[in-house]
């Protein structure tokens, strides 16, 4: 008999007992649903970790100093490698060359500064520090209240949670419960602080400079003041690796180099530059993915650099969900093969409802082969319609927990995160399993059939 | 005309001290107990015998439903013991076709898919098979009946839609085992005029297991007596090769 007649025939048959089939198919779709349930509860999981830890900044950013401010630390290093002097220096030029490098996502200077801000005529002694555009996406700002900078230059901050308690004087007390951002943002969002610092221009002529300098100056620094819009406060620190240098006040990077704000290094290194661009402290790398920070570290070195990098923390997590999707594939898997047990008691049910039938079709010239085709046709037919059906309904089952999740984190003031996740592969690989088990579970019963002698089927009523 | 071809017809199937033995229990049942029988191609033959007598069992050996215990089963110079499974099955669909006492259609469906059933097993084009099936099924009378369910008809009309099923692959020989044994006479005829039509004008070799020695005498050609599973007469019927009503006594 040809597949598709065969085909064919199979759902004529499962017609027949309509009941009991669907009854049996329902029970592969439960077992698949709990199977896509599970694992992409799984993948979700992963996901969102993965997710975390990306946004995060931590796994994929390699920090790069120069090894001419390194002079004293590391003695070995300073007899084995260039001499500081020598060591190129990490400016500009540099910074473009790090940038083209494969795998790099964006390389920035690290430029940070204290300086005064006043408010309402109150003067604070804060922490700046500059941010690349790209961190608008960097998970510190989740629960932020107002917007992410206009624009990489726009003269505009972002406060921290603790910096805008400060400025409003509700600096918290112990005990006293933490005021929220929201109500620290609604006072704050597009007022004016005026932000005093001290500019740093290239000026080779030596002049009286306010820096005290001892080898003649390269650049003069002057006194400036410009005038910044609060558009955010946000409620966790996107500077929390920094311990104590971390900023409180955050201002856009090219801002912030366009302003030539002098810096605690530019003191150091004024003696080495010879009229030369200003050199960073440190230069962050984004690397496209954490399992590349190593080859990116490694070039970044050979052209002369310090390097610093947290170790790849996600091959660990990576294995830590593999073992946790295998427990879930296994316990999804239970109820599969539970409905297997299903299959194979229907089919066998069915032969012996159907053991005239399987007489008569044998008399008239069925092979073995086509009685053995027609009931593994209906096993795998009831594993298709199982497969569709169970996939749709642990699609579902995913959303009403997803939905659930979210009702819940908003309850909670998080912001919604999605925690579910079933991806293509598992759509198409559940229905693919649930046919294989179901056709595993039709060849016992198949070979069965297909076994019986025509005789005696005849004479069976 | 049936008695010529008798005469002049090629062996078409032949057994040689062929056996069938069941165990029931510890008792050994010799269901078919050395029979040797030569049935010429065209021949409408009339196994004949009590219940018990072993008619059937012979009839399945020949139809290749069952395997023998000894002997052999010639058809056409081939043995059918010596047949695959595989081999068995594509007799039974191309070589013979079978009707049966209870008419055995697959009650799920329809006559035509019934009739049409062999096709698939045979693998006949989609687009042929429902032409050659209503074509059986019109020349046993049923063109009306051809979307409606064995249950739903009469046993006249379901034995014709087996006949029809038996002929749809063209087979040289009709097995028929009691084909009249749930109908009543009148019907009975009708198909049984069916079944001479079949040997006469297409040439098919009939076996019909009867016990109904009327029956064989009115139609059959040649009439082979069995008793417990053994062959013990054989005889051609004059009457029925002339045609003639016939309506002698029981055995």
């Amino acid at each position: 008999m040809k597949t598709y007649d065969m085909a064919e025939l199979a759902v004529r048959n499962l017609r027949e007992s309509i009941l009991r089939n669907s009854l049996t198919t329902v029970g592969i779709s439960v077992g698949v649903a709990s199977l896509v349930a599970m694992l992409s509860l799984g993948i979700g999981l992963q996901q969102l970790a993965g997710r975390r830890l990306q946004k995060s900044g931590l796994f994929d950013t390699v920090v790069v100093t120069s090894r001419r401010d390194l002079r004293g630390f590391n003695r070995e290093q300073e007899e084995n490698g260039p001499a500081p002097a020598e060591s190129p220096a990490l400016n500009e030029d540099a910074r473009q060359k790090i940038a083209q490098l494969p795998n790099v996502l964006e390389a920035y200077p690290d430029i940070r500064f204290i300086t005064e801000l006043h408010y309402a005529d109150k003067p604070y002694l804060t922490m700046m520090a500059g941010l690349p555009f790209s961190a608008k996406n960097n998970d510190a700002f989740d629960g932020m209240q107002g917007s992410f900078f206009s624009s990489d230059t726009a003269p505009e901050v972002i406060l921290q949670k603790s910096f805008a308690a400060q400025l409003l004087g509700k600096t918290p007390k112990a005990g006293s419960e933490e005021a929220s951002v929201t109500d620290l943002a609604k006072p704050l969002l597009g007022k004016q602080l005026t932000m005093r610092y001290a500019e740093r221009t290239a000026t080779p002529s030596t002049s009286q400079a306010e820096a005290s300098n001892s080898a003649g100056t390269a650049y003069s620094v002057i006194s400036r003041e410009v005038t910044l819009k609060i558009v955010g406060v946000c409620d966790l620190d996107p500077d929390s690796m920094r311990g104590q240098a971390r900023a409180r006040v955050f201002l856009p990077l090219k801002l912030a180099q366009n302003l030539h704000v002098m810096q605690p290094s530019d003191l150091r290194d004024s003696t080495n530059m010879a009229g030369g661009t200003p050199a960073f402290t440190t230069v962050e790398v984004h690397v496209k993915s954490p399992t590349q920070v190593q080859t990116v570290e490694d070039a970044i070195k050979k052209m002369g650099f310090n390097t610093f990098s947290i170790v790849d923390a996600t091959r660990s997590l990576r294995q830590f969900f593999a073992v946790l999707d295998l427990f879930l594939g296994i316990f999804g898997s239970l109820a599969l093969a539970v409905a297997s047990i299903g299959i194979i008691n229907t089919l066998v049910m069915a032969i012996l409802e159907r053991r005239r039938e399987i007489g008569i079709m044998k008399a008239i010239g069925a092979s073995d082969g086509d009685v053995k085709g027609l009931f593994f046709a209906e096993a795998g037919v009831m594993g298709v319609f199982g497969g569709i059906v169970g996939v749709a309904l642990g699609w579902t089952i995913g959303r009403v927990i997803n939905l659930g999740t979210n009702v819940y984190l908003k309850r909670q003031h998080f912001p919604p995160e999605q925690i579910w996740f079933v991806p293509w592969w598992l759509v198409l690989g559940a229905i693919g399993f649930a046919i294989v088990v179901s056709l595993l579970s039709g060849l016992y019963p198949a070979s069965r059939a297909a076994r019986l002698d025509p005789v005696q089927a005849l004479r069976y009523e | 005309m049936p008695g010529e071809s008798n005469l002049n017809g090629s062996m078409a199937i032949r057994t040689e001290s062929l056996c069938r033995y069941y165990a029931m229990g510890e008792a050994l049942i010799r269901a078919v107990d050395g029979i040797s029988v030569q049935i010429a191609s065209g021949e409408f033959v009339a196994l004949l015998g009590t219940s018990g007598s072993g008619k059937s069992s012979l009839l399945n050996l020949i139809a290749g439903l069952d395997r023998p215990t000894s002997g052999t089963v010639v058809v056409q110079k081939s043995d059918l013991a010596k047949f695959s499974r595989e081999e068995l099955a594509k007799y039974r669909l191309h070589i013979v076709g079978m009707v049966f006492q209870s008419f055995n259609l697959i009650p799920s469906m329809t006559l035509l898919e019934n009739v049409e059933l062999p096709l698939r097993f045979a693998e006949v084009e989609r687009g042929k098979r429902e032409g050659l099936a209503k074509q059986a099924l019109e020349r046993v009378g049923l063109s009306a009946r051809l979307r409606h369910r064995p249950t739903e008809l009469s046993g006249g009309e379901q034995q014709r839609a087996s006949l029809a099923r038996a002929l749809i692959n063209q087979p040289q020989f009709l097995l028929a085992d009691e084909p009249t044994g749930n109908l009543d006479s009148q019907t009975g005829t009708e198909i049984m005029n069916f079944i001479r039509e079949f040997n006469e004008t297409l040439g098919m070799t009939i076996i019909m297991v009867t016990h109904e020695r009327a029956l064989a005498e009115r139609y059959a050609s040649r009439m082979i007596f069995l008793a417990d599973g053994k062959l013990i007469g054989d005889q051609s019927n004059a009457v029925a090769a002339t045609g003639g009503p016939s309506r002698g006594g029981g055995l």
